[in-house]
């Protein structure tokens, strides 16, 4: 059934950006549900999907698609207050489907890329190009770096702003990094299973390790080996599924997200 | 001697509506001060100014040295992965960036503040799991621990049953006698009797200050107001009433009081 697991490249790679997606969406993650813009995630996620189809239609790299039009979301995302924040991201999220349709249209009419949607909503890690492994290791690694810089001054503002505000934190600038880190967090999680299932892997760890930890750094490292638990375990379901249907693999993507809903159910039945 | 915090002639205009108008007071070290009002009269906007979120349209404010702040209410998932410990050392190093690493000096320092306000039992809990009284304290201590010369709590004791009220009364009381000046505002001033050296009543945006008995007069608060005001003492309890009989909104608790 793993006859091969160990050596293929491509199983590598698929390891490699699932692991860097879940690692680095597990710790924004927490951030993300602390802060209550679970939202936000899920709106970035989809304007990023038009970069994905955006990058499958010129023939660059996806990784640069997806981040480039999470970077603009999330630009367009900072300095909301909790309430605008909500409208803008429900205004994002349409507009970025509805880029994300036509572009699609024209990657699949233009380049005869007749998987492009599939590819670009739901995921496919097994045809991930080669060498978006280490590019996703690194910018995860560097994602993480960051957030443990700011991360005092952003748990702080994300009990309270005035709170924050009183110690001299500033406010906007520790908001705009996160959203910055937000959409580098989504885009890796849209390579490993698809723009529209981003929002899993983002969210259900970081929930289930918020239900297991009082601890906030020890929620993120929870998150983190929570969602890797997760990536690793559906790419290893999923190159064991072509032994239940002989030929056919199961959507990696599918695995990935079926194991963030039971981690999250087991996880919601206790409570630190 | 230097004043803790002198604010002269303050107006602050919110939208065009003029919320503070010519206020003016002083607070010397380790001072307990009041700050009272209706809900809507002006305290939070005057905290917030004091603190520097709001602009000044004429007038000045001078603090000496730090201040601490406690907020109205934090909103708090039960869930949320963050201790008392962990609320209290933010206090400390919260606007710090880059890694924090555990230190013995810093977890001294955390214990002996939530011993201070008699917390050190919860400092492992949740703090969304803190009832009203212990986030209150717990956010005492995150406002105290990085030693401010002046502490601001805004309604701390709004939402507190009486018992918790005194309690948090009573600390801030040891806080101010530490020598920490400490400015409180509240709606209901009874609970502050015992332990206010001043008071600062704000009504339609202006203040009169002093020490208790200066201000809470009918002839002071009937000139706030700018209609007839009756002072009335029950059982050691202050009540403000209007002159057409009516119990002010922030006294209403305490018609049910009255014998």
């Amino acid at each position: 059934m793993f006859e091969g697991f160990w050596t293929s490249q491509v199983v590598w790679n698929a390891l490699l950006i699932g692991g860097a997606a879940a690692v680095l969406s597990g710790c924004i993650g927490v951030f993300t549900v602390l802060r209550g813009q679970s939202f936000a995630g899920h709106a970035l996620a989809d304007v990023s999907s038009a970069g994905g189809a955006l990058s499958l239609l010129l023939g660059i790299n996806p990784m640069l698609g997806f981040f480039g039009l999470g970077l603009l979301g999330a630009l367009g995302l900072s300095g909301r207050r909790q309430g605008d924040g909500d409208l803008a991201a429900g205004i994002l999220l349409g507009a970025g489907l509805g880029l994300t349709a036509l572009l699609l249209h024209f990657a699949i009419s233009l380049r005869n890329s007749t998987g492009a949607a599939a590819v670009v909503m739901f995921g496919s890690l097994f045809s991930a190009p080669p060498g978006a492994g280490a590019l996703a290791l690194g910018s995860a690694l560097a994602g993480v770096v960051l957030l443990g810089v700011i991360h005092r001054p952003l748990l702080l503002s994300s009990l309270d702003a005035g709170l924050a505000a009183v110690r001299g934190v500033n406010i906007r600038l520790v908001a705009g990094v996160f959203l910055v880190l937000l959409a580098l967090a989504v885009t890796l999680s849209a390579m490993a299973v698809g723009a529209i299932l981003s929002t899993a892997l983002l969210i259900g760890p970081a929930a289930a390790a918020l239900r297991l930890t009082r601890r906030p750094g020890l929620a993120c490292a929870l998150a983190a080996g929570l969602g890797v638990f997760c990536a690793w375990g559906g790419v290893a379901l999923a190159y064991a599924s072509y032994g239940f249907t002989p030929g056919r693999v199961w959507p990696v993507s599918f695995f990935i997200v079926a194991l963030v809903f039971c981690t999250y159910a087991a996880a919601s039945l206790r409570r630190a | 001697m230097s004043m803790a915090l002198e604010v002269s002639g303050l107006t602050v205009r919110l939208g065009g509506r003029e919320v503070l108008r010519d206020v003016g007071f002083a607070l010397a070290p380790g001072a307990f001060c009041g700050l009272i009002g209706a809900n809507g009269s002006g305290k939070t906007t005057l905290l917030r100014t004091i603190l520097g979120f709001e602009t000044a349209a004429a007038g000045r404010v001078t603090r000496d040295g730090a201040v601490g702040y406690v907020p109205q209410k934090l909103e708090l998932a039960p869930d949320m992965p963050v201790r008392a410990r962990d609320l209290v050392a933010l206090g400390l190093d919260g606007q710090r960036f880059g890694f924090s690493f555990p230190s013995a000096r810093r977890r001294r320092v955390v214990a002996e503040m939530l011993e201070a306000v008699d917390l050190l039992g919860f400092a492992d809990q949740r703090v969304g799991e803190l009832s009203g009284g212990q986030l209150q304290r717990v956010l005492i201590a995150h406002a105290l621990v990085s030693k401010p010369k002046l502490l601001l709590l805004d309604e701390p004791l709004a939402n507190l049953d009486l018992r918790a009220a005194a309690e948090i009364v009573a600390l801030l009381k040891r806080v101010a006698g530490q020598g920490v000046s400490v400015l409180i505002s509240a709606h209901d001033m009874n609970p502050l009797l015992g332990a206010m050296h001043q008071l600062v009543y704000l009504a339609n945006g202006r203040a009169a200050s002093g020490r208790t008995e200066q201000v809470v007069r009918t002839e002071v608060l009937s000139e706030l107001y700018g209609y007839h005001i009756d002072v009335i003492r029950v059982h050691g309890r202050i009540l403000v009433v209007a002159g057409d009989g009516h119990v002010h909104a922030h006294d209403h608790e305490h018609v049910a009081t009255i014998p």
